[in-house]
């Protein structure tokens, strides 16, 4: 039934008071009595030998409490970071990932890896400790450009033409056949550029270590504490894992890049146990920039073959990914199974091939950032099919309703690995454009025109394999973990609940979704559940956040959990009410016997758990807590349909979004609001990445963008606000029927915007970001 | 050194280093973490307090310069008994999300607010919210609640 | 941030004193470039001096012609000011609300960041800048990439701009920093027109070139047959030297339209 703060409801959320008031608890709020502090090391080099580090003055340096460089981590037995998802090249040979040390040994390979790491009884001691290294470098030639990377100098030893692999997906002979007999070919050229993340929060973490019980506790800035702790204690051999605690607690923003592993929160909690001291360290911004995980950087070119009547016969991908100097945690799988999978798009496009060779550049590694791997496919698909459309003088619109995956066509599987399980695309699409008035642009158009600005309309019509995901299919890809979650529902004696959750929360409001979850499900008032997460010394091993999996698979394990409670809880009631079990019925937090008055609250049942009077303790442990594990049968598959209006201005190349429409197919929505809201962020990191953000190395290998004044982030002044709506096909595999809406907006957004400026200039392409200056030389024919 | 301000209503002396930052006094001599430290380029506006009736970065104030002055935080216009109509209207519209940002924004935003002269429309509520970053948004919503805060204030 | 000492003093003669008497020492106006640069340790200053307590360097005042401006007056107060509306309008364009809170006239043009706004006034406005015991000619105080005119220990106590009979500033703003990619104040007083431009080059000039052409013509038609040798301009990831040309030209027209 709906209520107000049940599924379906816009309820207020319960994080909010403390966020509002300043009492928000974040890593950085964090302090431990007698605390030391780390600063880093970086290269300034972005490839250098390491012949020596001399860290004896630095030792010398008043306040510095220790040194470390990394071969103290090695004679520690410190272990490489590792990525966790292996991915086989075309002739079935493993990919190759070079040997990362978190603090590095033998070179440096990128502007901002550390080489050492100082502790120092004050932040300021640690970095005049810092300053006092004295490492000799032999800087060598960077490689830097991803086009030229594989016959450039070879970065790693073991690592040949700079190679990590050289991966396949789809019917090669099947795609050429298909252009072997197509009418038109639309080719695109493409580089998805470089994004750096810029969650607000930096990163951060403190490490403490109990000499007297052998543990380590880390309070860091994660996604994911119970991977982090899985590689900290496999992997890095810090601590076994019951040794070893991980907390995430108020995290400001991940988008992917706090999932990783990365050398800082390692170092620092080894440092700990070095030091027998609390060591904290937070990231400055330009650390952020320089040694957080970036996104995308892609160079592709691909093509559509289509029939006469603009049907595609056939998809043809092959792109370059740029991985940066090492391998992060996930980073293999972001061009690949995150990627190639999604070139069907919506589109029943019967052959695809795409091939995606991977390469090492002397720039920060790069790894998954929101939407990780597809929005860099939707940006080729929908840049082709836009490409087509207008060389082929079809209406954009109808191009894509001509091609669609019809609703009577799932479960659809595509040539490229995935089965779509619902959709209704043309829905979406219909609604967007009523929301854009498509009718009308040709109108808009002229005023523009007549103003001496130049309006132009874009499509973006996405799809995105999320709710990671299957463990069985994610490993035979290459994953190194499984991709379940676990949900734990605590009655507690008063019929109170308590949900632990694997899934962790940096922004999207699992305490109210999950709440609302639990208080439909169980009838218990929402105020009166409260929902823990972040913490591995509180919930079972557990996979944390990222891919939109949080309510597809995370609220999924809590539902698994539920029904246990419920079972119980009819097992409990119908021995109270002296009746059958399978007479019971559970509904708006009340047991009752079918076709009868004699009914029993769930407040009740849950005191008769715990104060087994009447109860039958012979048959039935006493308590009323379940836990679930919860391992998806399939991804699940959100789209919908974005459209984008710009007017730019031709004198100076600014473009201005005058309208953004996304319509997306979430499944069912458990509270609305949030849902909108993480459709408006996603928006302006979509919009940012057509229009603004750019993490640019010179062709030294120098970061040019390494802080705000030169990266540009989305203002409010750069955004309009949007139109947002959805249609629902429920997701047919999870008991909630939801699919994921947290990339979406990231996903479906940029090449909206791109096929709106290349419409408005008139223009086969304009380079992406359209910064202005971009702009001008396209306006210009340049 | 030492230096004597007025936080959130009460006099505070504090001794502080003379390389001190404002926000270094707030956050660790006096333990009011609601104001954070997101940028080292005064850009993100985290740390964006009040001071002597207007919004500052206080990243880029040293503790001298605010001898004497009135600081009002995060911490000093509300509770969870009674909001602010600002944190209200962040509340209601769903403005925040990570909530790291949040603190910096609602003191910008009260301050434009103030200044507007109740005429703000969303165009001065973008151009005024300039100096204040939030990755989770897409502003959408903190625009809504700014320009509900406006009415409510 | 490195370790410093901090004052603050009451007069100006302290402050000088105290600039005279360190090792290397800076002066602290509004912080908003300096306090950046010492957190991120590009700079090691023995001695911060900090204006903020010296009583009379605030204030906009419009006399006989002239619009005085403070050293240490905020943008905020300047954008606030109805003297000279150009002016205002350059403040309030000035970084972000919090900027223009703390930030001072004083301190931008002392600095005299290539990419400020207040230059591109300081030349088009016939300015004159006061230091505590001479004057220095808006036309000659910017001598080169964070150079002016000037002495070690000089400290700027106000700036006058002539009011003109009208004046626009157009800003192409840095798309991350907010700074002026190009910035051109355009004024007319009389027959004679000035264009300050702030952002393209080593430090803020007047585009000659433009002024001749809006001299004989003042339409933003004027603009178009001239050209704006942009060999000498800055170039960065935001926009080349060519496109900062570009902008100077357009942004003269917008100037000059707006004026009407």
């Amino acid at each position: 039934m709906a209520s107000e703060t049940g599924i379906g409801a816009s309820v207020k959320r319960k994080e909010d008071a403390r966020f509002i008031t300043g009492a928000g608890n974040y890593t950085d709020d964090i302090n431990a009595a007698g605390q030391t502090y780390a600063v880093f090391v970086r290269s300034p080099y972005p490839r250098a030998k390491i012949n020596g580090v001399d860290t004896a003055a630095a030792a010398a340096t008043d306040g510095v409490v220790a040194v470390f460089t990394g071969a103290d981590l090695a004679a520690d037995e410190i272990g490489d970071l590792p990525c966790g998802w292996l991915v086989k090249s075309k002739d079935g040979s493993d990919m190759v990932a070079p040997p990362h040390p978190p603090i590095a040994t033998q070179a440096v390979n990128y502007v901002g890896e550390p080489y050492a790491v100082v502790i120092g009884e004050t932040l300021e001691a640690a970095k005049n400790g810092a300053e006092a290294v004295d490492a000799d470098f032999e800087e060598l030639p960077a490689v830097v450009d991803l086009a030229t990377a594989a016959s450039a100098d070879q970065i790693h030893e073991s690592v040949p033409n700079n190679q990590a692999y050289d991966w396949e997906l789809g019917d090669k002979a099947a795609t050429d056949a298909a252009f072997d007999n197509a009418d038109h070919v639309a080719t695109v050229d493409i580089v998805n550029n470089r994004l750096i993340p810029n969650a607000i929060e930096p990163r951060a973490a403190l490490g403490e270590y109990d000499a007297a019980a052998g543990t380590y506790t880390l309070h860091t800035t994660s996604q994911n504490p119970h991977l982090e702790r899985l590689v900290l204690a496999a992997f890095v051999n810090v601590a076994p894992e019951a040794r070893l605690r991980v907390i995430s607690p108020d995290v400001g923003g991940g988008f992917g890049s706090k999932i990783f592993v990365y050398a800082e929160e390692t170092a620092v909690i080894w440092a700990a146990g070095k030091v027998r001291r609390p060591v904290k360290w937070r990231a400055e911004r330009s650390e952020s920039f320089l040694a957080d995980c970036h996104g995308r950087d892609h160079v592709t070119t691909a093509q559509l073959a289509l029939a006469q009547d603009g049907k595609f016969l056939g998809l043809r991908v092959k792109t370059k990914a740029n991985m940066g100097a090492y391998l992060s945690t996930f980073a293999s799988s972001v061009p690949t199974y995150l990627y190639g999978t999604l070139m069907a798009g919506q589109y029943t496009t019967p052959a695809i091939y795409v091939e995606v060779q991977s390469l090492y550049t002397n720039t920060a590694p790069v790894d998954a950032y929101r939407g990780a791997g597809r929005p860099e496919a939707t940006y080729v698909v929908e840049r082709c099919v836009e490409t087509a459309a207008r060389e082929m003088s079809i209406d954009p619109a109808e191009i894509r309703r001509r091609n669609f995956i019809q609703p009577g066509d799932f479960p659809y599987d595509t040539p490229v690995a995935l089965t779509y399980d619902t959709g209704d695309y043309e829905a979406s699409l219909d609604k967007a454009l009523e929301h854009i008035d498509y009718a009308g642009f040709g109108a808009r158009r002229a005023a523009s025109e007549s103003a001496g600005r130049k309006r132009g309309i874009g499509f973006s019509c996405y799809i995105e394999a999320c709710g990671l995901a299957p463990s069985q299919v994610a490993i035979s890809l290459g994953a190194g973990v499984g991709l379940f979650e676990v949900g734990e529902v605590r009655v507690d004696v008063t019929g109170s609940v308590t949900v632990v959750t694997g899934s962790h929360s940096h922004g999207q409001s699992h305490e109210t979704t999950f709440a609302q979850i639990i208080s439909d499900k169980l009838g218990v008032p929402f105020e009166n559940v409260t929902v823990l997460h972040g913490d591995t010394g509180r919930s079972d091993y557990a996979l944390g956040t990222y891919g939109s999996r949080s309510l597809a698979v995370g609220g999924s394990a809590i539902i698994s959990a539920t029904d246990k409670i419920i079972a119980k809880g009819k097992k409990i009631a119908a021995h109270i009410l002296e009746a059958q079990e399978d007479q019971m019925e559970f509904a708006d937090g009340t047991f009752t016997v079918v076709d009868s008055n004699q009914s029993i609250t769930f407040p009740e049942v849950a005191f008769a758990a715990y104060v087994p009077q009447n109860y039958p303790l012979e048959e039935l442990e006493p308590g009323l807590s379940e836990k679930a594990f919860y391992d998806p049968p399939n991804f699940t598959y959100p789209a919908g349909a974005h459209i984008c209006e710009v007017e730019v201005d031709p004198d100076t190349g600014v473009v201005d979004i005058v309208d953004f429409v996304a319509v997306d197919d979430f499944g069912h929505v458990v509270n609305p609001m949030i849902v909108e809201g993480q459709v408006h962020g996603g928006l302006a990191q979509g919009i940012g990445q057509a229009l603004l953000e750019h993490g640019v190395y010179d062709d030294t290998g120098q970061l040019l963008s390494g802080s705000y004044m030169d990266y540009t982030m989305p203002r409010a002044d750069d955004l309009p606000s949007f139109t947002v709506d959805t249609t629902v096909t429920p997701c047919t595999h999870n008991p909630l029927g939801v699919k994921g809406c947290g990339e979406a907006g990231a996903i479906g957004s940029t090449a909206a915007v791109m096929n709106a400026v290349t419409d408005a200039l008139g223009v086969a392409s304009v380079p992406m970001p359209a910064t202005p200056e971009t702009v001008w030389r396209a306006a210009r024919g340049e | 050194m030492e230096i004597t301000l007025t936080v959130n209503g009460a006099a505070r002396t504090v001794d502080v280093a003379d390389n001190a930052l404002l926000v270094d006094v707030l956050r660790e001599s006096l333990g009011l973490t609601g104001t954070h430290v997101g940028c080292d380029t005064s850009q993100c506006g985290a740390c964006v307090v009040h001071m002597n009736g207007d919004a500052v970065k206080s990243c880029t104030v040293l503790a001298g310069q605010a001898d004497g002055a009135d600081v009002t935080t995060i911490e000093g216009i509300g509770d969870p008994d009674a909001l602010h109509p600002m944190q209200e209207a962040f509340r209601d519209n769903h403005a925040l999300q990570c909530g790291f940002c949040t603190p910096g924004m609602i003191m910008s935003a009260i301050d434009l607010v103030q200044k507007g002269g109740g005429s703000l429309d969303e165009t001065a509520v973008r151009d005024g919210l300039e100096g204040n970053l939030c990755r989770c948004t897409g502003y959408h919503n903190i625009v809504k609640a700014v320009l509900a805060a406006q009415s409510s204030m | 941030m490195y370790q410093f000492n901090y004052h603050r003093p009451s007069t100006l003669d302290e402050a000088t004193s105290l600039m005279a008497g360190a090792e290397d020492g800076v002066y602290l106006s509004g912080g908003m470039t300096l306090i950046p640069t010492l957190k991120q340790r590009l700079a090691s200053p023995s001695d911060v001096i900090d204006l903020g307590a010296i009583p009379g360097l605030t204030g906009v005042t419009l006399n006989d012609g002239t619009v005085s401006v403070g050293g240490m007056t905020r943008h905020g107060e300047v954008a606030a000011s109805d003297a000279i509306p150009a002016l205002a309008d350059l403040a309030s364009r000035i970084g972000d609300a919090h900027v223009r809170n703390r930030g001072t006239i004083g301190g931008s043009i002392a600095n005299s960041d290539p990419a400020a706004d207040y230059p591109a006034a300081v030349v088009a406005l016939g300015a004159t800048v006061h230091t505590a015991n001479r004057s220095i000619a808006g036309g000659d105080y910017f001598t080169g990439l964070f150079e002016t005119a000037l002495h070690d220990g000089e400290i700027v106590t106000s700036v006058d701009f002539c009011v003109p009979d009208a004046a626009a500033y157009e800003k192409f703003p840095n798309p991350a920093s907010r700074y002026a990619v190009v910035g051109v104040m355009v004024a007319r007083c009389g027959d004679c027109v000035c264009v300050g431009v702030t952002g393209a080059g080593a430090c803020a000039f007047r585009a000659t070139a433009l002024e001749e052409a809006l001299a004989t013509d003042f339409s933003p038609g004027a603009v178009d047959g001239v050209g704006v040798d942009h060999s000498e301009f800055n170039s960065d990831i935001h926009a080349s030297a060519e496109f900062r040309g570009h902008l100077v030209g357009v942004l003269t027209k917008r100037a000059v339209a707006r004026i009407g």
